[in-house]
């Protein structure tokens, strides 16, 4: 089978000629921020870093920016975020999904032309809402307005429906409380949607931008992003430092993908084009 | 569900009382504070004349819409945001449904192959388009660098020259394609997946080669999903924001204004000008916008029974 194994040899050839592209920015920042200034500065392009563990421009970078600041910060509100929101979404859509109420059908679909509504759209209102709440500028104010998503209901609401209601009666019956019944039963059943919403969550809350931006302005509580942009801005013009930050920036979400890499692409399959 | 299922399950057999309260109060509390209320008071805020922060105005009218469309920022933004999404969408899903369709066969090193083409999804667009801003660099970037190989270039991406700044939005075009692929690859992978073999059977058993099977077989079946995919893509790529930071330090391109986007137009409107009614009758007009892509979705979907 000649003809078979010259189309393998083309397959494999695009395949690994798009990885390369796709995966070259990476390698461009990490080997960037591992170059000493006279390899940083050559031309044409020195391709690998004669030093792989020359960390000078990582340490000059924390000296001159509180990256352990930002990066602890960006952990705290993402672990919060994903917590926050991941109860009030088990119980948003455990009450949408099995109990009764009036009105039930019709605020869900409300609930669903809700979702094309930008972000972008609220954020005016959301902005002066914090201001008189008075958590402008304070870490809650990364989480407490997420901590209601449509999206993320909607998604574990649609898994909870799969789940007999068979197993509901019998569990009433033998006088398991709603409550019970949620946490012991259908939430270990739902585990793998669970997962995937707090996947999809953690790297929005890690990697959120627009809203950060305008509602943070102390140094102590930027995120990550953030702290990213205001090194570029006002700290340092060495590229080789940024690209030291931005790889700090980087590396847990691409350690989160390496390991959780079928949740998170099941995930975007199934609620990407319902969404 | 049946009709009978759907009226035992109404009737409910257990009385739950105020229980559903209770489970929905956190949700609905948030709901209301960061969604509805919002949404209506931008409506309302967009018809208020000279509005500040403290929530004072002069007057109800339709000025704030008359000073946006009349604006050149605006419809500069306007502009760019299409030429942005309608050469970001397109190309993004041809080559999407070329890599999709090289995934789907049976190869080896899947995971590998995966990781690579989907990694960009997960990653900040502020840190990888730092990364891109200097493969960017006219003199010393790989990518003016891979243009001299071929004996072109080298081109002026990222700067301007007497006022003009022609390469700025090619940029972010780049970016946006590579920021696009892996969820684009993912859905389209997905619906290639849906298709059921027997049509791949039956058609090696007329003999048809693998050209005629792609033209015949896979892209009719996997239209409605690529039509999906496009939309849902225009939809996210209408709010274009991120992508635009990274490359010149938070401006809107070298000139400082000829890369406004929509959502750059919104935010710089409202959070540097405070000129809130303007900011919210702008937002107003990207809803609008959107709103005709969703629907054109729903229609889609209903179309094709999604």
């Amino acid at each position: 089978m000649k003809g078979d194994n010259i189309k393998k040899f083309f397959i494999y050839f695009f395949l690994a000629l798009g990885a390369i592209v796709m995966v070259f920015p990476f390698y461009w920042m990490i080997s960037g921020a591992l170059k000493t200034a006279a390899e940083y500065n050559s031309y044409p392009p020195v391709w690998v870093p004669s030093n792989w563990l020359n960390f000078d421009n990582f340490v000059r970078a924390f000296q001159k920016a509180p990256f352990q600041t930002y990066f602890l910060n960006s952990l705290l509100v993402t672990l919060c975020s994903v917590t926050l929101t991941g109860i009030v979404t088990i119980l948003g859509a455990f009450a949408f999904s099995r109990l009764r109420f009036p009105g039930r059908e019709l605020i869900f679909s409300f609930l669903l032309a809700f979702m094309m509504v930008p972000f972008e759209m609220m954020v005016i209102t959301n902005y002066q809402t914090v201001t008189k709440m008075g958590i402008i500028n304070t870490i809650p104010v990364l989480i407490v307005p997420f901590t209601t998503s449509i999206f993320y209901t909607y998604i574990l609401k649609n898994f909870f429906d799969t789940i007999p209601d068979s197993l509901y009666y019998s569990a009433r019956i033998d006088g398991a409380s709603n409550w019970k019944y949620l946490w012991r039963i259908m939430v270990p059943i739902a585990k793998p949607s669970l997962v995937t919403i707090m996947l999809l969550n953690a790297i929005s809350s890690w990697n959120s931008f627009l809203w950060t931006s305008m509602v943070i302005n102390s140094d102590k509580y930027r995120t990550i992003p953030l702290g990213l942009f205001a090194f570029m801005t006002e700290g340092g013009s060495d590229p080789k430092l940024q690209l030291a930050a931005s790889t700090v920036s980087v590396l847990p979400m691409i350690i989160l993908f390496l390991f959780a890499r079928k949740y998170i692409v099941n995930g975007v399959a199934r609620g990407g084009l319902k969404g | 569900m049946t009709a009978k299922k759907k009226k035992k399950r109404e009737g409910g057999e257990f009385n739950n009382g105020l229980e559903p309260v209770i489970y929905l109060l956190p949700f609905v509390i948030g709901l209301l504070i960061f969604t509805v209320y919002p949404i209506i008071n931008v409506v309302l805020m967009s018809f208020k004349e000279g509005y500040r922060l403290s929530g004072s105005f002069t007057g109800i009218g339709l000025k704030n819409y008359t000073q946006v469309l009349g604006d050149k920022n605006f419809a500069n933004a306007v502009r760019n945001t299409f030429i942005y999404v309608f050469s970001v969408v397109p190309i993004a899903t041809v080559l999407a449904v070329i890599i999709a369709n090289l995934l789907n066969q049976k190869i080896k090193a899947m995971a590998l192959f995966q990781t690579a083409y989907f990694l960009p999804m997960v990653t900040s667009s502020i840190a990888v388009g730092l990364s891109w801003r200097y493969m960017f660099n006219t003199q010393f970037g790989v990518i003016n660098w891979l243009l001299g190989v071929f004996g072109a270039g080298p081109i002026d991406w990222l700067g301007a020259t007497g006022g003009q700044a022609p390469y700025n939005i090619f940029v972010i075009i780049i970016f946006g394609i590579w920021n696009m692929l892996p969820f684009t690859i993912i859905l389209l992978l997905s619906g290639l997946q849906n298709i059921d073999p027997m049509y791949y059977t039956a058609a090696k058993v007329d003999g048809a080669d693998s050209g005629m099977i792609f033209r015949r077989i896979t892209v009719p079946l996997l239209l409605p999903t690529i039509f999906l995919t496009m939309i849902i893509n225009m939809i996210s790529s209408f709010k274009v924001y991120n992508e635009v930071i990274p490359f010149w330090s938070g401006k809107a391109g070298a000139l400082s204004n000829n890369l406004y986007t929509m959502v750059y137009y919104i935010k710089e409107t409202f959070y540097s000008k405070l000129r809130l009614g303007n900011a919210a009758a702008a937002s107003i007009v990207l809803f609008l916008i959107i709103f005709v892509f969703t629907m054109l979705q729903k229609w889609v979907q209903k179309k094709f029974d999604y």
